[in-house]
């Protein structure tokens, strides 16, 4: 997994390429722990993204939950696999996928 | 049909995942369902890795059978770890907002939703925990 972070004006962007899975989400959760202070706007661009497991899902539940204290969180580029985990899950209905 | 035998670590799951895919990709399986069955594989190895044998370590096989006919692929856990059926966790409810929901448990739930049977038996100090998908 690599993570792209772009960011400016209390905006953040995460394009995520690979896996994220069991082994890879914790960099993930670091990477949001380290860099959500002072962002209003958050959006994950999933386009490269192949996979996500329950430790991806649960890392994008965290961080919806904290943008729901300190603004909003959109994920975008959701392919149709990675879409029918989400709907499975009901997270569909929690994420704004844009 | 073919088996993996690996110690128990969440460090071997790519091995795991890679001994799977190979199976699948023989088998001609779709890539949806691959990722399907990846999924399924990833939840129930980290949950032996993590809990079978807890705080040690210890061996997992993991098999995949393929039907003759090509129409279905069912894949085995065994481990001789404490008793556990992940069957038997109720399900989690998908209907609540974000700040309701609890993080984590989805996994099992997620198997569960993808897969077209699981069975879990326990014999003789083993847990099996068979996965079927059709292809």
């Amino acid at each position: 997994m690599e993570i792209n972070k772009t960011t400016g004006n209390g905006r953040l962007t995460l394009a995520i390429t690979g896996r994220i899975d069991t082994k890879t989400a914790p960099e993930l959760e670091k990477c949001l722990n380290e860099s959500l202070d002072g962002i209003s706007k958050l959006c994950f661009d999933l386009e490269k993204t192949e996979y996500i497991s329950s430790a991806g899902l649960r890392v994008l539940l965290m961080a919806q939950k904290t943008m729901n204290k300190q603004g909003d969180m959109k994920v975008r580029n959701v392919s149709d696999d990675i879409m029918e985990i989400f709907e499975v899950t009901g997270f569909s209905d929690i994420l704004s996928i844009v | 049909m073919k088996e993996l035998d690996i110690e128990a670590l969440v460090d071997n799951l790519d091995k795991v995942m890679e001994f799977v895919d190979a199976e699948l990709e023989d088998a001609n399986c779709p890539m949806k369902i691959q990722m399907q069955i990846d999924l399924a594989v990833e939840e129930i190895f980290v949950n032996i890795a993590n809990y079978a044998y807890d705080p040690e370590t210890g061996p997992a096989t993991v098999r995949v059978e393929v039907d003759p006919d090509g129409s279905a692929v069912r894949i085995t856990f065994i481990d001789h770890g404490v008793p556990y059926d992940p069957l038997a966790k109720s399900d989690p409810d998908i209907t609540q907002a974000a700040d309701e929901r609890q993080i984590g448990g989805l996994g099992i739930f997620l198997v569960k939703k993808t897969m077209d049977d699981i069975r879990y038996e326990y014999v003789n100090g083993s847990n099996i925990l068979t996965l079927k998908k059709n292809l």
